[in-house]
């Protein structure tokens, strides 16, 4: 076998084994050097992966050669080579951005072992997005959340600490309830193989045990995706997490639990069963948009932009949530959109925040009174990604809500389309209300010298931002996967 | 090859100053008349600029209606910038490098709008306009601005967002198009009830349109700088309002399928009431710019009820007011930012004998109010013959009051402004503060805009074959 062949699993193993190696290294600079040269090696291998499964199809592969159901599969089709790339992408560039703003947020003697676990948690959702195994899909959450924790509490407040503890609870919780569900379903068909639990869950689809692990999966992956109303540790683990983990947690994490949900209703369980027997999509939409529209209105109120911009997290998946609650393919493909569009919006917005944080060491609003002048880049940046959060065209998330409209009023759901409409207007409020700060109100205190970030974050940001653009004008890629992916698991399903 | 020119002339960003701007402006004025010139309306060039939904290009197509407004917009742009030299400088604003930039994406944006061959290209600039527009509003920074400019954006973008889009969502649904076609795009199978709410989203998602109870923006947005109220606020952004209605009404709708819609009749009274209501508020109000901002309201209401109307005159007399109004009003927002500058008087109780110091400017004044009145020999004129026939091919006694009626109530809210101006002697206090004529630049400008307001009544032939085109009559 070349290389090649190997590359799905080459793409977890790389920021796996790197991880040790930071800890043994334990010199700030090379830590960072690693990690950065792990996480663009990643990026290459998920790219071509991606290219070879747009050529030919998905890939199957063997772990230690025993061919599956024995063994474990690693199994790479068009949804989680598409989530891999967003992954995979977000990490090299929250990458570069990391230097200059961990080496401000954590003490020197930790740096090493902060990139370690920031390793580790890529290595956790690259796993778990290119494993084609369930109780894999646990395992290497466990890995994700543990190591999330970790990064989490290195935050400079001390509030981070308590916050991290929190994660741990629910994080746990959502685990152990998928860790129940997965259980039940082995029970049943005495797989844990994800194709072979397709092909034979419709034959025992009427049991109360496949039901009650349908729940427990649905409930605990809710818990790791920050599905209102089990949303509430994200705000806090969010706003006191060092920028550059907020940044990648928010343009990641939640993706990754976006895709899972997605892998278990529609391939494992098929949408037959989950969306339609099961009235779950009819959950999923009123959940969705109780999210959507409770978390903006939330986030109105923030004084703290990271929180605000949390909030406004839990509110983006209420939208994606609400897509896979539609059950059509196109409010299917809308949910995959949003979150790739998402994942580049908020990545931006975040990485312009820590920029913001490592000049004037603040993300309070009070304290960005006058910075449209001083850090004119990174708040032109801000301002893009809040256009693009609110859906005007032609930004990237125009292009979802405009999916997520379409599929609403497909259905004859007009008031939804018109509920999910005023939600943007909601991100409106929020964001003008930086906008406004930032450039129309005089700083308070006297101006002190602060100068625009430096290069090595402000040019991260920007790569966000122009792919903000990018992706609004040119969606060839975005829409053409998530279209075709969505083909591919209803059919699977149906 | 056309469609690039035009192109060219939307995507200029100048981020220079007066001199590039002006040159700029030029520029873009004198290729829109290339391009009003040597196109055939028969095979209009198309040109993509970028396919962001599979089978929903954004593309630019120059129609006789959108050329028409792209050459008033980009006619009256370096004009305005002429005149903002002057105001910004004997003003002392500050910030003035974002000015010209926001002005010259705005103007950008119209022209886009006025370019743009289907409704989503025309949503995308729409949206770009009330962006790059909201910085002006907040020019200058005061609690007053920003609480304007959060109004503004509030209303614009929430109906934009909250209707229009929801609308073209929906009318993409059901017909799989939103290229503008001449006769509409919706076939038999759209039952009536269901156009009727489309027609109402889109219509009153179009909150530049002003139309009531959408229009508290338009006001608010006076604490701007009088170019951006002038340009802004008489031609571009609320022309592009009224414009995407038209566009809607006869390229979305088609003139005859708006004539059967109960709808459209609502929509009809809204404006009448608009109209009415507008100008009885311009009639209390003091402050000359918040008056112009009133009666702007109402001239828009003409356009929207010319729409509604459901023949095609009355939709050639919408059209034509697009031109019409933005001469006059432009010429008379050009005249309150002068007696700004030079007398400082922001009030209409307070011009009494101004037009002695200020002759031309309150000659130039007098035009642009007899062209609101609709009295010959000014450009008002024609389009609000236009109207009336309209009104009376539709027969549509109501509309016929309600023009009549504005017709009285105008001349009651101008009339007394140019009275006083001229016959009425100063009073003491006023005398002591000794001023003179408007700047070199501001007067210039507001010449040149009260000229072509009547000049068009003398040759109205350009404007009336644009519009005629694009309603089939050609």
């Amino acid at each position: 076998m070349s290389l090649l062949d190997h590359f799905p699993v080459l793409v977890v193993l790389l920021p796996l084994m790197a991880a040790p190696l930071c800890v043994l290294i334990d010199r700030p600079r090379l830590a960072w050097a690693l990690s950065l040269a792990v996480s663009w090696l990643s990026l290459a291998v998920a790219a071509s992966l991606l290219f070879q499964v747009l050529g030919s199809g998905p890939i199957s592969y063997r772990l230690g050669g025993w061919p599956p159901p024995w063994g474990i599969e690693y199994r790479i089709d068009l949804l989680s080579a598409y989530v891999l790339l967003i992954v995979s992408a977000i990490a090299a560039v929250v990458m570069v951005f990391a230097y200059h703003s961990v080496a401000a947020e954590i003490a020197a003697d930790r740096i090493a072992r902060f990139y370690a676990a920031l390793l580790l948690v890529l290595a956790g959702l690259l796993g778990i997005v290119a494993t084609g195994d369930a109780f894999n899909v646990f395992v290497f959450l466990e890995i994700s959340s543990l190591a999330s924790y970790a990064v989490i509490s290195m935050g400079r407040d001390r509030r981070a600490l308590h916050a991290a503890f929190q994660y741990l609870v629910m994080g746990t919780i959502g685990a152990t309830f998928i860790l129940i569900g997965i259980g039940f379903l082995y029970m049943m068909t005495g797989t844990l193989n994800m194709q072979d639990l397709a092909d034979r869950l419709p034959a025992v689809s009427d049991t109360r045990t496949v039901r009650v692990g349908f729940a427990f999966l649905t409930v605990g992956i809710g818990l790791k995706l920050a599905l209102f109303p089990l949303h509430l540790w994200l705000p806090n683990a969010y706003a006191y997490a060092p920028s550059a983990v907020t940044a990648f947690l928010a343009a990641t994490a939640t993706k990754v639990a976006v895709y899972v949900l997605l892998r278990f209703l529609l391939e494992i369980f098929g949408a037959d069963f989950s969306l339609r027997a099961m009235p779950l999509d009819l959950i999923l939409i009123l959940l969705g948009l109780a999210g959507a529209l409770s978390a903006s209105l939330v986030a109105v109120f923030q004084e703290d932009i990271k929180r605000m911009l949390a909030y406004s997290s839990v509110a983006q998946i209420g939208y994606m949530v609400l897509g896979i609650g539609l059950a059509s393919p196109t409010g299917i493909s809308a949910a995959m959109l949003h979150l790739f569009n998402h994942a580049l919006m908020k990545g931006a917005l975040f990485l312009a925040l820590g920029a913001v944080a490592y000049r004037i060491g603040s993300v309070a609003l009070r304290d960005l009174a006058g910075l449209g002048r001083r850090m004119p880049w990174s708040m032109a940046a801000i301002v893009l990604g809040g256009l693009s959060l609110i859906g005007v065209p032609p930004t990237a998330g125009f292009v979802s809500k405009w999916y997520l409209v379409l599929g609403s009023l497909e259905q004859g759901l007009w008031p939804v389309a018109l509920l999910i409409l005023l939600g943007s207007l909601l991100a409106v409020v929020y964001i003008w209300k930086l906008v406004e700060t930032a450039y129309f109100k005089e700083p308070q205190t006297a101006p002190v010298a602060v100068r625009e970030a430096p290069l090595s974050m402000l040019i991260p940001v920007w790569i966000l931002v122009a792919a903000n653009l990018y992706f609004g004008l040119h969606t060839e890629i975005s829409v053409g996967v998530a279209r075709q992916s969505t083909v591919q698991l209803l059919g699977v399903a149906g | 090859m056309l469609g690039m020119l035009g192109v060219l002339a939307t995507r200029r960003y100048p981020n220079l100053r007066e001199g590039v701007s002006i040159a700029a402006g030029v520029i873009t004025f004198a290729l829109v008349v290339a391009l009003a010139v040597t196109i055939s309306w028969d095979a209009p060039p198309s040109l993509v600029l970028a396919e962001p939904l599979p089978g929903l290009p954004l593309t630019l197509t120059p129609e006789p209606l959108g050329v028409l407004f792209a050459l008033v917009a980009s006619f009256l742009w370096p004009i305005t910038t002429l005149y903002a030299l002057g105001y910004m400088r004997a003003h002392h604003e500050r910030n003035q490098t974002r000015f010209y930039s926001a002005f010259a994406v705005s103007i950008a944006a119209a022209l886009g709008i006025a370019l743009a061959g289907d409704i989503l290209t025309l949503f995308v600039f729409y949206e770009i306009l009330s962006v790059a527009t909201y910085p002006l509003v907040t020019h200058a920074g005061t609690e007053q601005a920003k609480r304007a400019g959060r109004l503004y954006l509030g209303l614009l973008m929430g109906t934009s967002i909250g209707m229009l889009l929801l609308a073209m969502v929906w009318t993409w649904q059901l017909t799989g198009t939103l290229v503008f076609t001449p006769g509409g795009v919706f076939d038999d199978q759209v039952s009536d009830g269901l156009l009727g709410v489309l027609l109402l989203l889109f219509v009153l998602g179009t909150g530049k349109a002003a139309l009531m109870p959408f229009h508290r923006w338009l006001p608010a947005a006076m604490v701007a700088p009088t170019p951006v109220s002038a340009l802004l606020h008489a031609v571009a952004v609320v022309k592009a309002g009224v414009f995407t209605v038209l566009k809607v009404v006869i390229y979305i709708f088609g003139i005859d399928s708006i004539a059967r819609m109960a709808a459209a009749d609502g929509l009809l009274i809204l404006a009448g009431i608009t109209i009415l209501m507008a100008s009885l508020i311009a009639l209390r109000k003091d402050n000359l710019k918040a008056r112009l901002a009133y009666s702007t309201i109402s001239q828009l209401g003409y356009i929207v009820l010319g729409g509604m109307l459901g023949v095609v005159a009355g939709a050639v007399g919408g059209g034509l007011h697009i031109a019409m109004h933005a001469f006059g009003k432009i010429t008379l927002f050009f005249c309150a930012g002068a007696i700004l500058v030079t007398a400082h008087k922001t009030r209409v109780s307070e011009l009494d004998g101004i037009g002695r110091r200020m002759p031309w400017t309150m000659a130039a004044f007098t035009v642009g109010a007899v062209s609101m009145i609709g009295a010959p020999p000014v450009a008002g004129f024609i389009s609000k013959w236009y109207l009336l026939t309209g009104a009376l091919d539709a027969q549509q006694i109501f509309a016929v009051v309600v023009i009549i009626l504005s017709t009285l109530l105008n001349a009651a809210y101008f009339m007394p402004i140019v009275y006083a101006a001229f016959f009425k002697a100063a009073d003491a206090d006023a005398l002591q503060v000794a001023h003179g004529e408007a700047p070199l630049p501001i007067l210039l400008a507001l010449l040149t805009t009260a000229g072509c307001a009547l000049l068009v009544f003398f040759f109205p032939g350009v404007p009336l074959a644009l519009v005629q085109q694009s309603v089939g009559l050609g």
